[in-house]
């Protein structure tokens, strides 16, 4: 039995582990649980398929541990490791079911979807303000009047967006509204948080809806300077 | 002997022929039906007030209709993909005089002829739920696309004619000009198997993304709803997807027969067919992305609400599954062909063993960005430090750009391992090899990073450059690379040494299990696939046209969808293995007990003969 057959697949699942949870917290924000078990899972999977590819891999890799769980030719410390956990087994399975089902306080994951359907009034909406020198610079005056106290210099760090969470919208971020048609935003601007379908939870959103404040004129312009802030482009089929 | 098995198929086709008859009385009834409810409105009118009937003692009509359309359209999808491969597999039979390529057309026409009765039969019952629950919409539809379904009856009785003679004229028609007309045959079978297809996408992909116009001849109606902006995009996609499923189900029924398999001969047949099967699925799968991207920017541009629902909004989870059903169909393809080496060629498994863990590598990191989520599933807590459930630096994967990249490289992967595959075993004596290696080597290098930079730009350029040519471009890239490699290999080999033959019959267990697992896989992205078409309609039973006003006019929770798209893989391979089992019962009788044990028994047989 060769160790590394064992230890290589044991130090990648740790060390990839600990790389996800205390490494990249390092440098950006920390990885949720459900995706650090989702890349170990496939680094687990990896490991299984590459293991069993031939004859010989798959019994230098399962081989021993078969044989361990049966106990084949077993004496001395071999023998109490092999009790060991085979009593440990049942006594881990039945913490994670404790675990899994004890009443918590805490509150169910949450699965927010950023970017939910506009509603079908929305949809076909496209914007009837000409993307002129002029238009685009009253909206980004109309921008730093009532958008940028939150989303900032376009990049959603305004002075006011450390209340808030979820914090404003990036839209320098190349995965927001240069994702989007104008409508969209014209939809999210206009209805603000509350008018977010259920997917979207609306609860959490701050967003006001500017159309007791604004006219629609004006919040076609805010979407034309907005873009071009942010140094972006509306989704479009031409 | 030839004698015994041609009366036995006679036997089966008997069976068959009756189940037919049956199956196409119940669809003739049920077409037959279809004016009569159109003239009771007219005439009585009572009728024409009844939109909705239920069946609440089986979950609702909403549920019935779900499970029974599934079915049929994986039945479907099976009966139409099999007739491709079978007949190009008899055309290479043909021209290369390899009578075991004749034989395994004959096996999937066999397979063909016993699932035709049951997809007509499913789809009789579909049609009388649809009229029975659904009134109102039948109504509309069949107003509106009753020249299509004249169209439709006549290119089924075309089908079931051509298929007849196909199957039936089979051994009589081995010999000279006979063949070639028995070729003709499958391919006026694959003509109409076409049209069957299209026809009903046409009324399904209406109520997606309906045109309707109030003036003109009812022919006029019809061909403009047909000619509707998501029906091609649904056609490709379909036709593509049917040679997928269709190869993975005769893959599974390989592996199945291999690991039950008594004797050297039939593991030797079997591990072949499985092979094939394989090859045939994964052949299918490596266009598929292409198709389905094209699909998605359809309807997105056909509708903002549509297109966000399905890929951003409450139906986008389905596609975070979507990407690890793919992934592990990547990666069953993937470990079948690296197992292939290893078991098939002897002494390949050192030699291959680097090339095999880097492509390996690659996958299961592609397979991690695709199954990445934009908006991920976090607990309060780890929701308040990301600052909302988008990442900001792995939220970038979450996006298209980030998705065609690596499924481009994941084909680029899969096509690799055939290739590797292909040249295992062989030493390549050409004066220009090394330069033809140089070559390969070169272009599928300047491929792989073309691909990623165009998908690393795709996320600062306007969406529709990305979409309409960074895309594109990057998919013309790996078919580039797919007909450059593949004439070169074929070249290189056609002069090639064969240092070791390789060995049929010697495949592990967990090789039928991969299969298996495959077709599986294939099941359950279509079941998928099926609810999310069907959902992104949202309330509509003809979008923005016909309104659902029944009381299940909600989209289910993903969880029970699941549990239904479960339920309806479930049933569809129980039913396939009932069809199977029927349709082989002769050839196990005919075979008797071989000398060996079979391997789905635990039997080592296998690895002590082979010296494993």
């Amino acid at each position: 039995m060769k160790v590394g057959t064992h230890l290589k697949p044991a130090l990648l699942m740790v060390g990839l582990y600990l790389f996800l949870k205390f490494v990249m917290p390092l440098f950006t924000a920390p990885l949720p649980a459900s995706l650090i078990m989702l890349y170990l899972m496939l680094t687990f999977s990896g490991i299984m398929i590459f293991m069993t590819l031939s004859g010989t891999s798959m019994e230098s890799f399962l081989g021993p541990i078969f044989r361990f769980i049966s106990g084949d030719g077993q004496d001395g410390t071999m023998k109490m490791a092999r009790l060991a956990v085979l009593a440990l087994f049942p006594l881990l399975v039945g913490w994670q079911t404790y675990t899994s089902t004890a009443p918590s306080t805490a509150p169910p994951a949450e699965n927010r979807t950023v970017h939910p359907a506009p509603p079908g009034e929305f949809a076909a909406m496209s914007n009837p303000v000409p993307n002129t020198p002029e238009n685009v610079m009253q909206g980004k005056g109309l921008y730093a009047a009532y958008c940028s106290p939150c989303h900032g210099l376009f990049d959603g760090k305004g002075p006011a967006s450390r209340g808030f969470n979820p914090p404003p919208a990036n839209f320098k971020d190349p995965t927001t509204i240069a994702m989007l048609q104008e409508s969209y935003l014209f939809w999210r601007i206009k209805k603000g948080g509350v008018g977010l379908s259920v997917e979207g939870m609306p609860w959490k959103s701050a967003m006001p809806r500017w159309e007791f404040e604004l006219k629609d004129e004006q919040i076609w312009k805010i979407i034309l300077g907005e873009y071009d802030g942010a140094g972006q482009k509306p989704r479009t089929w031409e | 002997m030839r004698n015994h098995e041609a009366s036995h198929g006679r036997d089966l086709g008997g069976l068959n022929a009756w189940g037919l008859s049956v199956a196409g009385l119940a669809l003739l009834a049920g077409l037959l039906g279809l004016p009569v409810t159109g003239w009771a409105e007219e005439a009585a009118g009572a009728s024409a007030q009844v939109s909705y009937r239920d069946f609440p003692q089986l979950g609702g009509s909403r549920n019935i209709i779900w499970v029974i359309a599934q079915i049929h359209l994986l039945l479907a999808g099976f009966v139409l993909g099999v007739p491709i491969f079978a007949w190009l597999c008899e055309i290479v039979g043909w021209k290369t005089g390899e009578k075991r390529y004749d034989k395994l057309a004959k096996e999937f026409t066999k397979l063909l002829t016993s699932s035709y009765a049951t997809t007509a039969l499913f789809g009789g019952i579909l049609l009388f739920m649809l009229i029975g629950f659904y009134p109102k919409l039948m109504n509309y539809l069949t107003d509106i696309f009753f020249p299509s379904f004249v169209f439709y009856c006549v290119m089924f009785l075309l089908e079931t004619a051509t298929l007849y003679l196909y199957w039936y004229g089979w051994d009589a028609m081995q010999e000279g000009r006979a063949k070639v007309f028995h070729l003709f045959l499958g391919f006026l079978l694959n003509v109409f198997a076409f049209f069957i297809m299209v026809v009903p996408n046409s009324w399904a992909t209406f109520q997606a993304s309906p045109v309707v116009i109030a003036e003109g001849s009812s022919l006029a109606r019809a061909w403009a709803a047909t000619w509707n902006p998501t029906w091609w995009p649904v056609n490709i996609h379909r036709l593509i997807a049917n040679v997928v499923l269709g190869g993975f189900i005769c893959g599974a029924y390989a592996g199945v027969r291999y690991l039950s398999a008594k004797s050297a001969e039939e593991r030797e047949h079997y591990d072949w067919m499985g092979y094939v099967g394989n090859f045939i699925g994964v052949f299918g799968m490596l266009p598929l992305p292409f198709a389905g991207y094209w699909l998605m920017r359809e309807i997105y541009q056909y509708n903002q609400q549509m297109g966000i629902t399905l890929m951003g909004g409450f139906l986008s989870w389905l596609f975070i599954l979507q990407a690890m059903l793919i992934g592990v169909l990547f990666l069953g393809a993937n470990y079948y062909f690296w197992m292939g080496i290893t078991y098939r060629i002897p002494g390949a498994e050192t030699k291959y063993k680097k090339p095999i863990l880097a492509m390996l590598v690659i996958l299961l990191l592609c397979l991690g960005v695709w199954m990445t989520p934009h908006s991920l599933v976090a607990s309060l807590e780890e929701a308040r430090k990301l600052g909302g459930t988008h990442h900001p630096l792995l939220g970038v994967f979450g996006v298209m750009s980030a998705k065609m990249t690596v499924a481009n490289l994941m084909i680029l992967v899969t096509f690799m391992s055939f290739i590797m595959y292909w040249r295992a075993g062989k030493e390549e004596t050409a004066t220009w090899a090394k330069l033809a290696r140089a070559v390969m080597s070169g272009v599928l290098g300047v491929a792989a990073i073309v691909v990623i930079v165009l998908g690393v730009w795709g996320y600062f350029v306007p969406a529709i450059v990305r979409i309409n040519y960074f895309s594109v471009a990057q998919v013309l890239i790996v078919l580039f690379v797919m007909l450059t490699i593949t004439p070169l290999t074929a070249l290189l080999l056609k002069s090639a040494r064969t240092t070791t033959e390789m060995v049929w019959g010697r495949m592990p267990p967990r090789a039928g299990y991969a299969l298996v697992l495959n077709a599986v896989m294939v099941i359950l992205l279509m079941t998928l696939m099926g609810y999310a078409r069907s959902s992104s309609r949202v309330h509509w039973h003809i979008y923005g046209v016909m309104r659902d006003s029944s009381e299940y006019a909600y989209s289910p929770a993903l969880g029970y969808a699941a549990a239904f798209m479960s339920l309806n893989t479930f049933i569809f391979c129980m039913l396939v293995a009932f069809i199977f089992w029927v349709a082989t019962m002769g050839d196990k009788a005919k075979a008797g007990h071989g000398a060996m044990s079979a391997m789905a028994g635990g039997s080592h047989e296998l690895d002590e003969r082979s010296g494993r």
